[in-house]
């Protein structure tokens, strides 16, 4: 009887574990299988052009552009943050002390917010400072929202770092900003994980952009202009009764994946050799 | 030369220290900043009434939040019911039964489907999701139904929560100490009896914590379920009618946000419930991981 029961639920679990994996797969065969049929290299590399929204040419290449000048920035901003604020946890706070042990819960829940609550957010801060829907606004809301990611990631690495590298340090007399300075090196694999994390999440995310940032056919040159973004390229271009401009959506939804992709697999990539480095 | 590197070190401290202090005080500015833009709402408005009533008319000045709360609810509700299963049962077999490279090759997936943009989620249920409820699953119950619905959304989310429950879970599992496990299983009972009576007894505060997380997640996602969930301001009968969650009428009314009074501050209003919401959430979630974490790492 037991040995049944023990059969039955394996079969259970595998089945369940096996449709996990294949919706996984149905989900990336779907986009490609609507979205490269309509992938050119126009696409890519040119901007909207007249009557691109009526299913006349053109490409998206003024969300790429967007995406990649919003998330350098924030990407930039969540960096400054988050960096020292990890040495800080780690190496200038006493071990379980009760500050960081608060600094770290807050970060936890900071990194449960919705975007769309960083979006609103974003944009009271934005109305406050007069700031219009623009790059600048977009780089600040999205940097909101990766800086937690981004903090998690680094301090689960910078916690597994043997002890030994800062006390050395320390005992030939470095001071202690000299030794983070060092430690940050050591931590470089750790750093570019998170990073990848963080723009992973970060350039997809549609919430945080939609009212920030705004959305514009050009490419920004300044902070104050608007910057469109790739995942509203795609949720407008989908919106569109027009069937040329809905197949674009689909191209547009196969560059994005394929970005996920790449940074998915090369932060897993960086992981492992930082996994290695340390045995 | 040497007080130069002491002064460097002193105010690299002072400004660390600013950027943690910052960060503490950053939760209680955002809470604050939409509280102050939803108060002109609060104000006018009994709170009560605001949560209780289901009429939404903002050109009129009527401002009922019950059908986007109920939809957020019921669109939530039966994500978790569906994700809760396939994740619990998925991790038992990663943590119990699966051979290393199984769980290796499992990795990738959970990071892939944490990875997938809301977004792209969005445009494979529209292509998908809807026209199977529209075709196959409504119809058999319903009338009429155009797809986009309360279970479509809960669908959607569903999947988009199993990694986040997937990852905890395991996590949950790995902190239960060997021993326990290796002494069921000496005194013949099978993997699955020790699952059973073991590893799920000990772990049902961790995963209670993982599911209110994960319900959290749900409540505050956007993108995905605006795409599929009809955004009707109605309160949802059955699962085949359209609903509202509170982030997509957040999402889809930005545009004409200032143009209307205390239209602006309904909708920050609907972002601090929100926020309310998920900190609660969270805070407990958190709070019982963190203890389950460390009594077992005590022992």
């Amino acid at each position: 009887m037991k040995q049944l029961e023990e059969k039955v639920f394996k079969v259970i679990m595998i089945g369940a574990a096996m449709i996990i994996i294949c919706v996984l797969i149905y989900i990336i065969g779907t986009i490609f299988y609507k979205g490269l049929p309509s992938l050119s290299l126009d696409m890519i590399t040119k901007l909207p052009g007249g009557g691109f929204y009526l299913g006349k040419e053109g490409g998206v290449l003024n969300a790429i552009v967007g995406s990649l000048y919003i998330i350098i920035g924030s990407l930039a901003l969540s960096m400054i943050i988050s960096v020292p604020l990890v040495m800080y946890i780690n190496f200038y706070l006493p071990k379980n002390s009760v500050f960081s042990g608060l600094i770290r819960f807050s970060l936890d829940i900071l990194f449960g917010i919705p975007s769309i609550v960083y979006g609103a957010f974003g944009f009271a801060l934005m109305v406050y400072l007069g700031i219009r829907a623009s790059l600048l606004g977009g780089i600040i809301t999205v940097g909101m929202l990766i800086m937690p990611i981004m903090m998690r990631s680094l301090d689960e690495v910078t916690r597994l770092l043997s002890r030994d590298l800062p006390d050395a340090l320390l005992s030939m007399g470095a001071t202690k900003y000299e030794m983070t300075k060092v430690i940050i090196k050591q931590l470089m694999p750790g750093l570019v994980t998170a990073t990848l994390l963080a723009v992973g999440r970060g350039i997809g995310d549609a919430a945080t952009v939609l009212f920030t940032a705004g959305y514009t056919d050009n490419i920004p040159t300044a902070l104050n202009q608007p910057a469109a973004s790739l995942p509203l390229a795609i949720f407008f271009q989908l919106g569109s009764p027009v069937e040329e401009v809905q197949n674009r959506a689909y191209a547009s939804a196969v560059i994005l994946t394929v970005l996920i992709l790449i940074l998915s697999f090369s932060a897993r990539y960086f992981s492992s050799k930082f996994s290695k480095n340390k045995i | 030369m040497r007080k130069s590197r002491l002064v460097k070190d002193k105010t690299a401290r002072h400004v660390m220290l600013g950027i943690a202090v910052f960060a503490v005080l950053f939760l209680l500015i955002m809470g604050l900043s939409l509280f102050l833009k939803a108060l002109p709402i609060m104000k006018e408005k009994n709170l009560w009434v605001l949560l209780t009533s289901s009429d939404w008319k903002p050109f009129k000045g009527d401002f009922g939040f019950l059908p986007f709360i109920l939809s957020t609810f019921y669109v939530s509700l039966i994500a978790i019911v569906i994700a809760l299963p396939f994740s619990i049962l998925t991790s038992i077999y990663l943590n119990s039964y699966a051979s290393g490279n199984v769980r290796r090759f499992f990795e990738p997936v959970v990071d892939l489907l944490s990875g997938i943009p809301p977004v792209i989620y969005g445009v494979w249920a529209t292509l998908t999701i809807v026209p199977l409820i529209a075709n196959k699953i409504a119809p058999k119950f319903v009338e009429y139904s155009t797809g986009y619905t309360v279970l479509a959304g809960g669908l959607v989310l569903a999947i988009m929560i199993i990694p986040l429950l997937i990852s905890i879970i395991v996590e949950v599992f790995r902190s239960i100490p060997r021993e326990m496990t290796d002494a069921s299983l000496s005194m013949g009972a099978t993997k699955w009896q020790t699952v059973k009576r073991v590893i799920l007894r000990r772990s049902f505060p961790g995963i209670l914590a993982a599911t209110i997380l994960a319900l959290s997640r749900a409540f505050g996602e956007t993108m995905a379920v605006l795409m599929v969930c009809g955004n009707i301001a109605q309160i949802p009968h059955s699962v085949f009618d359209a609903g509202y969650p509170l982030p997509a009428l957040i999402a889809n009314n930005y545009g004409e946000m200032l143009s209307m009074p205390n239209y602006e501050s309904a909708l920050m209003f609907s972002a601090f419930l929100l926020f309310v919401i998920v900190i609660l959430f969270n805070g407990i979630s958190r709070f019982t991981l963190n203890q389950v974490e460390k009594r077992y790492q005590l022992t």
